[in-house]
Formats: C-alpha cells, structure tokens, sequence
C-alpha cells in the first residue's frame, strides 16, 4: 500500500508518549508505543483534535513555508474568511487585506468570494426534486473524510461541489492569466489556512485530480506579518470583492444562513458531529433540508492553525460581517453561473475500520474481540496506548499488541508466575532438600 | 445458516428513552467493523431500530439476540408485553395504538413495522395476548 500523504504528524522531540491525544481521535488513530503517540495514516481525518488537545505542542500540522512563493513569477494569496476574526476590531478588512498583499503577494483573492459562488450552485441542488435529504454540506474536508471512514452510507448525501477554496484558487488564476499574460504555470496560489485538512486536501485530494491550489500556508505563520504591517503602514486599496454570504462561512451556521434552506441543522465539534451523522444514518432527520456539519468547535473560526481563541475571532468576525453590507467592493458582481463545479472523482468508502477482507474470518475476529475485550477490567485507563480496553482487545486480534500489554493482566501473569515459582521452589530434588526430615532421622 | 456464527444478547430496557436504540446502534457498529455492505448495514440498523424501540415503548422492554453468519443476520426481538391483538392490523400503514405521551417523543406515526418489513427479507412475528410477542427478521447479506 502506498503511504497516504496527510498533513497532521508528530514531532517525536516533544511526545512524551502522555496518551492525553489518544481518547480525543474521534477514529481512533493514535496508539502510543515505545512512549511515543503513532498515527495510524489511514484512519487520520485530519481534525486537528490531537493538535488541540496535546500539552507538549508535539502534534503539528505540515503547511508550506513562505518560501514556496519563490518558484513563482506572479503569487497569488487566497484568505480564509477566518483570517479577519483574528485581528483586532479597529482593523477593517481594507487593511488586512492590503497587509496580507504586502507580504510577498502580487494579488489577493478572497475565498468568502469563492463561498458565494459555492452558496449559488448549492442552493441549485436544493431545488432539485431528487436533492438527497438531508443534503449534507462538504465544506469540511475533515468531516468528508470522516464520512468516508465512519458513514459511508451517507456519501451519496454529500455536496459534490467543489470547495470555495477550489473554485477561488481556479477564478483566480484564470483572471490574472488573462490580466498579466503570464503562463497559468507561472502563477502561484496560495491559500492561508486555519486547517489542517485543507492543507491534506491540497497534497491528496479526494475530489479532484489535482487541486488548483499551489500551497498552503498556516494562519499563525503569516499572522505576525500582517499585524507589523498594518501597525506601520496605511492601505487603501479597495481589494475587497466577498460580501456577508460568503464571510460568513468562516462560523458554525454561516453557510446555512447564506443558503436560506427552508430547515437546516448546523453542527460543530467532530464528536457533536458523529451523533449527528449517526442520526441521519438511522434516517431520524428526514424533515431536515440541509445539514452543515464542521468539525473544529465554532467551525472554521476554532481552526487548529488559527491564533485568537475561536469565540473572541467569532466576535471580531461579527463586526466584518455588520461592515459588509456598506463597504465598497472592487469587483462589481460577476456571473459565473458558467463555472463547472461538480467533482472529477468519486470518493470512495474508505474501510479502515474493517477487520477483515474476509467475512468469515472478520466474524472469527470479531468473536475473539468480544471475549478478550470480556477479560479485560474496563477502565479504558490508557497504560496500554490505546484508547480503550475495546481498542486493545481490536488491536490484539489484529496482531498489533499483545494481552500482557494491559499492566492488569501483566501483573495478573506475574502473580500466576510468581505463585508457580512457588511451587516449583517447594518441589525441590530429595538430594538437594536439606529440610527432608528423612535425613535427620537418619542422623540420630 | 452457514458456518462461523456470531451470537450478540442484548438487554432491551424499557422506557428508558436515553439507553433506547443503543442495542441496533452497537449492532450496525459491528457490522461496519465486519465490513458488510453499508447499504445492507443501514437496512439492518434500521430494522432492529424499530424492533427495539417497539419494545421499549410497547411492551416493557425485552431482549435482543443477534445471529451474524457469512450469509445473512437474525435479529430475534423477544418481549413480556401485552402482546399485539390484530398483527395484519398492526402491519398497516399508519396504524398506531401510542399513547399522547409516546407520540410528543416523536413515536407513533405508525410505521415501524411496516419499515422493517420493507427493509427485510423475512420477518415473522409471533405474539400472544398478556404473554408477549417475538419478532425474527432477517436480512440477507448479498444483494
Ligand atoms: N412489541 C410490541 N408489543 C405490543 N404491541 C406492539 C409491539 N410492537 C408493535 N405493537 C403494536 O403495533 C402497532 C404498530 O406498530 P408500529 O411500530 O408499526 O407503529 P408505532 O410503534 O405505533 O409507531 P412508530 O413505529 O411509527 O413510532 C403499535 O402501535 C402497537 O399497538
Ligand atoms: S488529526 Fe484527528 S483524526 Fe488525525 S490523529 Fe489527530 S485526532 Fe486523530
Ligand atoms: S471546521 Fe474548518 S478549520 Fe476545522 S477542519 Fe473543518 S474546514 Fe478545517
Ligand atoms: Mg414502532
């Protein structure tokens, strides 16, 4: 099997093998091992909630450098809508995005634009008498794959749009090929993220054949940048182009808004978002329309690559998007009713969880799972590396860990071992037995 | 039924509405992990669903017994309840007997039976008046 490229790793120098990111992988992915937490790729979303949750700041999600704009001869930034909820108030957009230009870009092109578009084709599909219910928003590359992983009987539910940072990255560089007349090749687009999963999404896509996106740069690495330039200098440029519609896809509950469906349901947090999943899979939400599903709490706001705290960024945003409905705009309103949007591939259920290719011995596995996992003690207290004492008992029956390796029934085998020696010491040769009192009766 | 037989036993609680579903819930878990066909893992989870919350609702809670082989899964719904007077009636649909109080959770809409036989490829019901009822449904892997 060829190694799945994603971008959420480990920096061994800072694990301290704490189990702290084992119980929070909503696929369970993380097992510790050698006192050091290991990524199994395959199950690994991209949520960032191991990012999130270590103390030791060991996990981290591979973006690109600043320096990949070097291989280019025209650069292109593409901001996340979240990018203005991490400023201070008295910034307005005007500035931030004048200081975003300033960073080594010869043009900006927000994504809320590319939200806008997306909201029009989506709401199409709504229309449409054989629309899936609920359709379920795509969004969040981390909550596609966890469907791929976990619900793959709710793929057809999905949005097979492209994502608003697909479509901004291809209008983009369309218009500054056309402007410049500069090769397509030459241009290069860069998204500024607060995720983790797009920067997989880039590498490894599921939808496309390659993405339009040439790199990805974090959020907290161009964040410093961006406040030194604003602070010192003036920009008054008018590059904004996205109104409220698409900023508002930065919070929880945005794209829904945007989309005026008649009932909808948005939720946040991978965890609120299985319940969620799982309801729609026991067909209990089929009077809702539309259901906007992201994984980081807040959405996209709480990002993993994002700097301000996702509540004080939902504020700020707030006043961005008050400010949206009077600000000027450098592009009036264009048509791309045109654009073609639907996905190049079809994404696949991605059977991970899976005991067995066989069914009978996925069975056979299955009922030795169950009764080790019974002789287990159910404290799911972690010493073994894996989430939980059902974990193991997988683990086991998959030949990755071993019974002993639970410190319960370690100690449980030490004590039977202990109890044999015992044993054995009380069955020693009559040669060697200096107690046998057959000797010293025959001393007298 | 073929070879390398999986027996699962659940207790079926009754009108505990915050531990009901989580017998068909661990069930379709299961068979996600067993890799069955996900269109076939949703007819089931759906089925014993039904089944399950019928008993909940119904007839004071019950048990489960779940039989996986390598070509089809049996779920056998055993209660103590009341019993069901009329089954043809009940198999219609929009039949319900659900009190007002069932019906504010959302329940009695009068279609679950019909949804599991829409969703199986056997169901037998066996019920008797003040004695119980006992539900088989089974659903073939392939397909
Ligand atoms: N286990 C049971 N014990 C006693 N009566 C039952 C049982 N299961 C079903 N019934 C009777 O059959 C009727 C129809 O059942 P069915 O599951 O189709 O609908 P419901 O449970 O009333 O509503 P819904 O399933 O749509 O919430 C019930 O209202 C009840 O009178
Ligand atoms: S990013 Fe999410 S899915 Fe991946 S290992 Fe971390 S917690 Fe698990
Ligand atoms: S909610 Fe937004 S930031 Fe978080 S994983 Fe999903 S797309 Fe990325
Ligand atoms: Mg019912």
């Amino acid at each position: 099997m060829t190694t799945y490229y994603h971008s959420v790793t480990l920096d061994d120098s800072k694990c301290k093998g704490c189990t702290n990111c084992i119980k929070k992988c909503p696929t369970e992915a993380i097992r510790v091992r050698k006192g050091k937490a290991r990524i199994t790729n395959e199950r690994c979303i991209d949520c960032g909630e191991c990012i999130r949750v270590c103390p030791y700041h060991a996990k981290k999600a591979i973006t690109d450098k600043m320096e990949a704009l070097g291989g280019y001869q025209y650069k292109i930034a593409l901001p996340a809508p979240t990018l203005y909820g991490q400023f201070p108030s008295r910034y307005d957009r005007k500035a931030i995005l004048g200081a975003l230009k300033a960073q080594g870009f010869d043009e900006v092109f927000e994504v809320a634009r590319g939200a806008e578009i997306v909201t029009e084709a989506v709401k199409k599909i709504l229309m449409k008498r054989d629309c899936p219910k609920p359709l379920i928003s795509s969004a969040c590359p981390a909550v596609v794959r966890f469907i791929q992983v976990r619900f793959p009987a709710l793929i057809d539910n999905l949005v097979k749009i492209d994502s608003p940072m697909e479509v901004s990255a291809m209008l983009a560089r369309k218009r500054a090929a056309e402007q410049t007349g500069i090769r397509k090749d030459d241009i290069g687009v860069f998204f500024i993220s607060p995720c983790a999963a797009k920067a997989t999404s880039v590498k490894t896509s599921y939808e496309r054949y390659s993405s339009n996106v040439n790199g990805v740069l974090s959020m907290a690495d161009i964040y410093l940048g961006i406040v030194r330039d604003m602070e010192s200098k003036k920009y008054d440029k008018v590059l904004i182009q996205a109104g409220i519609e698409g900023l508002r896809w930065a919070g929880s509950g945005g794209e829904s808004l945007s989309l005026q469906a008649e009932s909808y349901l948005s939720v946040d947090g991978i965890h609120n978002v299985a319940k969620i999943l799982e309801d729609i899979e026991n067909e209990k939400l089929g009077d809702i329309e539309f259901v906007e599903a992201l994984s980081c709490t807040g959405g996209c706001l709480g990002g993993p690559l994002t700097v301000e705290n996702g509540f004080v960024a939902a504020a700020r945003l707030r006043k961005h998007l008050e400010q949206s409905r009077y600000m000027e705009r450098a592009e009036k309103r264009m048509d791309y009713s045109e654009v073609d949007l639907v996905w190049q591939k079809k994404i696949e259920h991605k059977p991970v969880l899976k005991l067995d290719e066989n069914l009978q011995e996925a069975l056979r596995k299955m009922g030795e799972l169950e009764s080790i996992n019974d002789k287990l003690p159910g404290l799911d207290c972690g010493a073994c590396g894996a989430p939980s004492c059902r974990a193991l008992a997988e683990d086991i029956v998959r030949g990755k860990s071993h019974e002993t390796d639970c410190i319960f029934k370690l100690r449980e085998k030490v004590r039977d071992l202990a109890i044999q020696m015992m044993e054995l010491e009380g069955k020693m040769p009559p040669v060697m037995d200096d107690s046998s009192n057959g000797e010293e009766d025959l001393k007298k | 039924m073929s070879n390398g037989i999986l027996t699962l036993v659940y207790d079926i609680p009754a009108m505990d509405m915050i531990s009901a579903g989580e017998a068909s819930s661990n069930v379709k878990k299961k068979l996600k992990q067993l890799g069955v066909n996900p269109l076939i893992v949703k007819k089931v989870s759906i089925s014993m669903y039904e089944a399950e919350m019928n008993a909940v609702i119904h007839a004071n809670g019950g048990s489960a017994t779940v039989n996986i082989g390598t070509d089809e899964i049996v779920i056998i719904i055993e209660d103590r309840g009341p019993g069901i007077e009329n089954i043809d009636l009940a198999m219609k649909e929009g039949y319900s007997t659900a009190s007002d109080e069932v019906r504010q959770m959302g329940f009695g809409a009068g279609m679950g039976l019909p949804n599991i036989k829409k969703n199986s490829d056997s169901l037998n019901i066996e019920s008797e008046i003040g004695k119980g009822t006992r539900l088989e449904i089974a659903i073939k892997f392939t397909s």
